[in-house]
């Protein structure tokens, strides 16, 4: 099956297979007017297979919720056909409206307009914590 | 300016500032009735209590200064739908320092987050009480001379109990503490507060009965199981009577072991133990009003 290439914009590579439909939600890719291809159950050396996403724009990325959702995924910049950047994620240590804290008791729940903050209190293996109330979130 | 939301915000070193002071203000009372004069503090108790919120406003008179606010929620303008961050807006336009409950787990954070005066965290829905445990830390200092190497055992609800999160969070940041968590199973403490002794590098141990470990504790912490913080009336009633200390249960405790609560209490210690010399929750009433004399005149000085 044949992609075209793309001459400006994101390739999402080293996505964990079956998980790229998350983070195209999570992303919000939906809202796009541009091409945005997934790219499922790619041959990979490293991985076995793995999913891709290209976007056909220039566009910017959460990613902060990228990397709450796959650290190991790549961004690979492309310009004028050429890669010209490879941004490598990692955790952060803040998450600002990725979350939503589940606790019914929390103040998140009833004021208005209060960003939902989770902050990074364990890496290994990841864990986050509602910086209001300390309730727990380990994934989306 | 400093506020107090979670015990944590203080360090250990002006922990040790604080029941110095309260120490200097119950030996001498007379020196410190004027040192707030002049000065307002608002006390917001979106939710009810008796002791927190007098003991507020004792503490504050008996410094000289004013005392304005609300004590249930009916009364403000909240029961209208007004914002926690507007409430504050208004409030810190007439008061030097606030004091606030509020049944929502991290309120205080969204009031301190728009408070240009010091806001202090009075109790929030099950998650923390940090003027409780410099309460706590008062007794326990005054009766010990010391907060460390001590086996501290919480009792009774240690889900909802937000007086044992804080005090748990406090203990932890001193060496040799032994913490045993006495409670139901479906009343266990949080993974994050048994998340947070591991991580301190302190130990615990959990277990159902209080008989079995009465003999090894120097602090007994009761709690009671609170019908508030339970959506279903049935498990309230089924567990509501699940510890109750007598005296006959004391007669293992070490002679200085001493029973502390942050009440109200139910009957999860019987009134047959009030007249026993291990019983120090009176007592501990008593010194929370004098150590939030001191957290007071430590926050209006500008911490």
């Amino acid at each position: 099956m044949n992609i075209d290439s793309i001459t400006n914009g994101l390739v999402l590579d080293h996505i964990q297979a079956g998980r790229a439909m998350q983070i195209y939600a999570a992303l919000r890719l939906d809202e796009l007017d541009c091409v945005v291809a997934v790219i499922k159950n790619v041959k990979s050396r490293k991985m076995g297979k793995k999913d891709l996403i290209k976007i056909d724009e220039m566009i910017g990325l959460d990613l902060d919720a990228l990397g709450f959702i796959d650290q190991n995924i790549t961004i690979n910049v492309i310009r004028e056909g050429v890669r010209v950047e490879k941004k490598q994620l990692r955790l952060p240590e803040k998450l600002v409206n990725v979350l939503r804290c589940k606790n019914p008791r929390c103040i998140t729940t009833t004021e208005q307009e209060v960003d939902q903050v989770f902050r990074l209190v364990r890496e290994t293996p990841p864990l986050y914590r509602c910086a209001y109330c300390e309730t727990a979130c380990q994934n989306l | 300016m400093r506020h107090l939301i979670e015990i944590q915000d203080l360090s250990p070193a002006e922990i040790a500032i604080l029941l110095q002071l309260a120490d200097e203000i119950i030996a001498r009372p007379a020196d410190f009735r004027d040192s707030a004069a002049r000065k307002k503090l608002a006390t917001l108790f979106y939710e009810p209590s008796t002791r927190t919120r007098l003991s507020f406003e004792a503490a504050m008179l008996d410094l000289g200064g004013h005392v304005l606010g609300f004590a249930d929620q009916g009364s403000s303008s909240a029961s209208k739908g007004e914002s926690v961050a507007d409430t504050i807006r208004m409030v810190q336009c007439y008061a030097d320092i606030i004091a606030m409950r509020h049944p929502k787990e991290g309120a205080p954070v969204v009031a301190a987050r728009h408070a240009s005066v010091p806001v202090i965290n009075a109790g929030d829905g099950g998650h923390n009480h940090p003027t409780q445990t410099l309460t706590d830390l008062t007794t326990i200092h005054r009766e010990f001379g010391h907060l460390d190497n001590l086996t501290i055992g919480l009792c009774g609800d240690l889900k909802f109990g937000r007086t044992v999160h804080s005090l748990a969070a406090a203990m932890c940041r001193y060496p040799g503490t032994h913490f045993v968590l006495i409670s139901p199973k479906e009343l266990c403490p949080p993974d994050y507060v048994t998340d947070m002794i591991c991580q301190s590098g302190r130990s615990y141990e959990q277990v159902r009965a209080m008989e079995e470990v009465i003999p090894e504790l120097d602090v007994l912490y009761m709690t009671r199981v609170q019908r508030e913080r339970f959506f279903n009336e049935a498990d309230y009633v089924r567990l509501k009577d699940s510890f109750i200390l007598d005296v006959p249960k004391l007669a293992a405790a070490k002679k200085e072991m001493i029973v502390m609560h942050p009440l109200p209490r139910v009957n999860e210690i019987s009134v047959t133990v009030d007249a026993d010399p291990h019983a120090r929750y009176f007592q501990q009433a008593l010194y929370g009003k004098f150590i939030r004399m001191a957290l007071i005149l430590w926050l209006l000085e500008g911490a």
